[in-house]
């Protein structure tokens, strides 16, 4: 029998996706719910399915999945409960620690420490997966709730976190990144990039958190130089919850009322997005602010262009000594964008129409009290910058199906 | 039965083909795929209760061990008739395909659980088997268990046996799973001299700086007590190809860089693990070092090591506050 070659293709595409011996793994809510889905994450081919069960599955311990190419599904992501509420043990809920994963519709409640973390995890799929501490801001809450690091390709699509004392969706030291329609609420920082390339966050609900979108890179890591990301499109509102990050970790010194914030990256692209009343800034561009020792560390923001975003309200309580004060000198509001001022002529690159309010810090890690705050007015694009390639893998989209 | 037998002939002949005595270990169920369901189908012991090691298999210690809520721990290696472990210079002795080590936990005179690492074709593989009530055999527990013991300190603890991916998590070197204790610096002369002298080990080790023995910690220089526990305790995460390597703090014995020791280095993920605190380490300080706040913790979240412990270890507490106190 002659096979034709398209149909013969998209068998060995199956294949390759799905070893022919791939099964299902059920694994029901209820009594033993932690030794049973441990077990099942353990047993687990590459290729397998481990089903969820709706309800509410009681946990005592941390999890892991160390299996390559395992699906992990529930029946929803309000439907299938991980309860960590009793938690003894383990940093996080959920830790994924092999390639080729996807994790899709159920819920992580309560984590000790982190919601779920993917360490050295490439091409990770999170689906329309919730992370949630159920007892709203607090800083005993863990750190992060989706929490993908030292990876690959990296898809974040459809997610709803709220709670987390540090990041809702933390991306670090990754590449090949898409993080997009996402719901995140109440968290320190919504969705944080840190120390990573070729990231795109798009279409995603930004909401209540202290700040809300931070693109980030800090010295003294194994990945450093962070940049060509593109923050477009996102709804970026009312990022007005109080600080609730533990003193000591870099987000705790978010000012209140952050939309988007990006600290020492190069290339970053941030368009299209929608921000409402911030009353610190819209959009803040900064050098890494304390002093550091690492001679491989650029600490300035470098290329970091603005195109048109829509800017309602904001600047009218910055949230930091001498705000008010400010404020006030510039007629109760400040303009949406605030820049230290320190990287030079290539730090910013407006696109579009834009009031800056330049800090004009004398050096990296300067006292803000030796700002001398002036107006800088964009008038005409100077010049258009294309992102490079950004973006997940195309075949992480391919997994999931709406 | 008669074929059981025969089978069981045939396999004592395969390994008795190499010239040396079969021992009462099985080679097979160290290197054939699967898990044992209980510890006595590897045979390591002639009288498991009383932790008897079957010919073959010789006990040893580390010089400095990790602290796993006072247990005493018993360690045995096991190198399959006929090969030798390799040595490699001052770091992990290279343990042949066939290879094991055992470790068993005990804690108030009861054995609690035994933990073996096997080397297959294909790598090692950690699986922990739990000691029943009666100590006549250890079951498979691949997804951990969790039992109330009292410590030797008296406390009340949840006492966690490590579920199968657990183990890897401390047991990982980039993509692969390594062992952690045997490596020349954290093992004695003497009893590398013997191991050699017994067939079971290449050569002898040379080790410029060995990690001091942690009965010694009173008299050897405190950083080196300190470091060494450190290193026993920590480094198995806390390095470059660890699963810590994304924090940046690495501590192992060989690090001296002081960033990279935590010394002015600070928190990047630790969330609330930081404990309203700047820094890892503040040279003087140790009550404003995040190490120590995180030491000191049994909060899910926060204490580190994050596995394998469910109290504080007391003495490592206090050489390590120790350090951070003499530190300029």
């Amino acid at each position: 029998m002659r096979m034709p070659t398209a149909l013969f293709a998209a068998a060995s595409a199956c294949a390759l996706a799905a070893p022919l011996h791939a099964k299902t793994l059920e694994v029901a809510a209820g009594d033993g719910a932690q030794a049973r889905l441990q077990e099942a994450l353990i047993l687990a081919r590459p290729g397998d399915v481990v089903q969820l069960g709706a309800g509410r599955f009681a946990l005592t311990d941390g999890l892991s999945l160390d299996v390559k190419g395992v699906t992990v599904r529930g029946m929803g992501m309000d439907a299938t409960v991980l309860d960590f509420t009793g938690q003894k043990g383990a940093g996080e809920g959920l830790l994924v620690t092999s390639d080729d994963v996807t994790l899709r519709e159920f819920a992580v409640e309560n984590a000790r420490g982190d919601g779920i973390k993917s360490k050295g995890a490439d091409n990770i799929v999170y689906y329309r997966v919730r992370v949630t501490w159920t007892g709203g801001p607090n800083e005993k809450n863990g750190a992060y709730g989706i929490y993908p690091v030292s990876s690959t390709g990296v898809l974040v699509d459809g997610c709803k976190v709220s709670g987390a004392s540090d990041a809702g969706i933390y991306v670090g030291q990754s590449k090949a990144i898409t993080v997009r329609y996402n719901y995140v609420e109440n968290n320190v920082a919504g969705i944080e990039i840190e120390n990573s390339r070729d990231a795109l966050v798009t279409g995603n609900l930004v909401t209540r958190n202290t700040g809300g979108i931070l693109v980030f890179d800090l010295p003294n890591l194994p990945v450093m130089g962070g940049g060509n990301t593109v923050i477009e499109g996102n709804s970026v509102i009312d990022n007005d919850t109080p600080n609730f990050a533990p003193k000591g970790n870099i987000v705790a010194g978010v000012p209140r009322g952050t939309g988007i914030m990006v600290m020492a990256n190069d290339g970053v692209t941030v368009i299209g997005n929608t921000l409402t009343n911030h009353a610190t800034a819209h959009i803040t561009v900064v050098a890494y602010p304390r002093s550091y020792e690492d001679q491989r560390y650029n600490p300035y923001p470098r290329n970091i262009s603005l195109g048109y975003n829509t800017y309602i309200g904001g600047g009218d309580a910055p949230d930091f000594p001498g705000g008010a004060q400010l404020a006030k000198a510039f007629g109760g509001s400040l303009p949406p964008v605030m820049w230290d001022g320190l990287g030079g002529a290539q730090a910013l690159l407006p696109n579009a129409d834009v009031k800056v309010l330049n800090l004009n810090l004398p050096s990296q890690g300067a006292n803000p009290t030796l700002a001398k705050p002036a107006v800088l007015e964009f008038a005409s694009p100077p010049m258009i910058v294309v992102p490079g390639n950004v973006g997940a893998p195309a075949a992480l989209e391919a997994r999931i199906t709406r | 039965m008669k074929w059981l037998a025969a089978a069981a002939l045939v396999a004592a002949l395969s390994v008795g083909a190499q010239a040396v005595p079969s021992a009462g270990v099985s080679v097979a169920a160290i290197t054939a795929d699967g898990y044992p369901a209980t510890l006595s189908e590897y045979g390591f012991f002639t009288d498991g209760a009383r932790q008897v090691p079957a010919p073959g298999v010789t006990p040893y210690r580390v010089q400095t061990p990790l602290w796993s809520d006072g247990a005493d721990k018993l360690r045995f290696v096991y190198v399959p008739g006929g090969q030798k472990a390799r040595a490699q210079g001052d770091g992990l002795i290279d343990l042949p395909v066939g290879s094991a080590l055992v470790k068993t936990f005990k804690m108030g005179g009861k054995l609690i659980e035994t933990r073996v690492l096997l080397h297959r074709a294909d790598g090692w593989v950690g699986l922990p088997y739990l000691w029943n009530s009666e100590q006549t055999e250890a079951r498979l527990v691949l997804a951990g268990a969790r039992l109330p013991l009292t410590t030797p300190d008296g406390q009340a603890i949840d006492y966690a046996v490590p579920n199968k991916n657990q183990c890897k998590e401390c047991h990982v070197a980039g993509d692969a799973f390594t062992p952690i204790g045997p490596k020349a610096r954290n093992l004695s002369a003497d009893w590398l001299a013997a191991f050699h002298k017994a067939g079971k080990l290449d050569a002898v080790p040379a080790v410029a700086r060995r990690v001091p023995l942690w009965e010694d910690r009173a008299t050897v220089p405190v950083a080196d007590a300190a470091r060494g526990w450190l290193d026993a305790n920590c480094a198995h995460c806390h390095k470059a190809d660890g699963a810590a390597s994304n924090s940046g703090l690495y501590l192992g014995w060989e690090v001296t860089d002081r960033a990279a020791l935590g010394i002015g280095k600070r928190p990047v993920a630790a969330g609330r693990g930081a404990g309203n605190l700047d820094f890892d380490v503040v040279p003087g300080d140790p009550d404003h070092s995040i190490l120590t706040y995180r030491m000191a913790s049994l909060e899910g979240g926060v204490a580190m090591p994050e596995l394998g412990r469910a109290s504080v270890d007391p003495a490592g507490q206090a050489i390590v506050r120790a350090w951070i106190a003499a530190m300029r």
